[in-house]
């Protein structure tokens, strides 16, 4: 198994792509490891996922930053939203 | 009911259908939003909108249940267009059908109000200057806090 990543909105833009799947290290046991994970290899991603406004959802449920997660989950970084 | 959806639809159709199924209400008020033809003195040549499936149309579920829980709503529909869109498209249409005009006013404000700052969607403007990503504005905020328990915002621009 693998987690699944999606990243919204201008989030995708600084990932480079909607989507990526990853297989977790073992230390990467929350989401906030997971940004320091990505942060730690892109320069891009390190700005816009550490940004206050960045809400997160683990298996379409919103989740906090210290959630934890696994190879078998879907974990989604969301910029602010905007409808209507 | 609350629709996400891609394709293009007809609100006067969706009115007639909405108002058929809230026979019985004395109120039905419906609100049709639609693509801007500028943004920051810059023309906008497309909207692009994104969503997640599922999740937002859970967000959306969600903000109906608020307004459920303040008025006496006899029946909702909330339809709201992701993909590209083109300036005069109709993007988004809210109708409330309840017993008195005030509630089915208040309550597709509120509506409103909550898809543009709590709605799972990602707005992209493509203007002639490049894209943009929308976000909510101060005053949309402002606009949704109106509906807090308090009632008040005393807060100055």
């Amino acid at each position: 198994m693998m987690a699944r990543i999606l990243f919204f909105g201008k989030l995708a833009d600084a990932a480079g792509g909607r989507s990526r799947d990853l297989s977790l290290a073992p230390e990467t046991q929350t989401i906030d490891d997971l940004v320091s994970a990505l942060s730690a290899k892109e320069a891009a991603l390190a700005s816009a996922l550490n940004e206050n406004s960045v809400r997160f959802i683990v298996n379409e449920m919103i989740a906090s930053r210290d959630a934890a997660i696994s190879d078998e989950d879907e974990i989604a970084f969301l910029p602010p939203v905007s409808g209507g | 009911m609350i629709r996400v959806i891609s394709d293009p639809f007809d609100p006067g159709a969706e009115l007639s259908a909405f108002e058929k199924e809230a026979s019985g209400a004395g109120a039905i008020v419906s609100f049709v939003g639609k693509v801007r033809a500028a943004a920051g003195g810059d023309s906008v040549k497309a909207l692009c909108l994104e969503h997640y499936p599922g999740v937002t149309e859970q967000s959306i579920a969600e903000i109906e249940n608020k307004a459920r829980e303040r008025w006496e709503i006899d029946d909702a529909l909330i339809i709201h267009r992701v993909g590209e869109l083109a300036p005069g498209d109709t993007i988004v249409m809210v109708c409330v059908a309840s017993r008195h005009r005030r509630e089915a006013f208040e309550a597709a404000d509120f509506l409103m109000d909550y898809l543009k700052t709590e709605a799972m969607f990602w707005k992209k403007e493509i203007r002639e200057g490049g894209a943009v990503w929308i976000e909510p504005r101060h005053a949309d905020y402002k606009d949704a806090a109106r509906w807090n328990e308090s009632g008040r915002d005393d807060e100055e621009e």
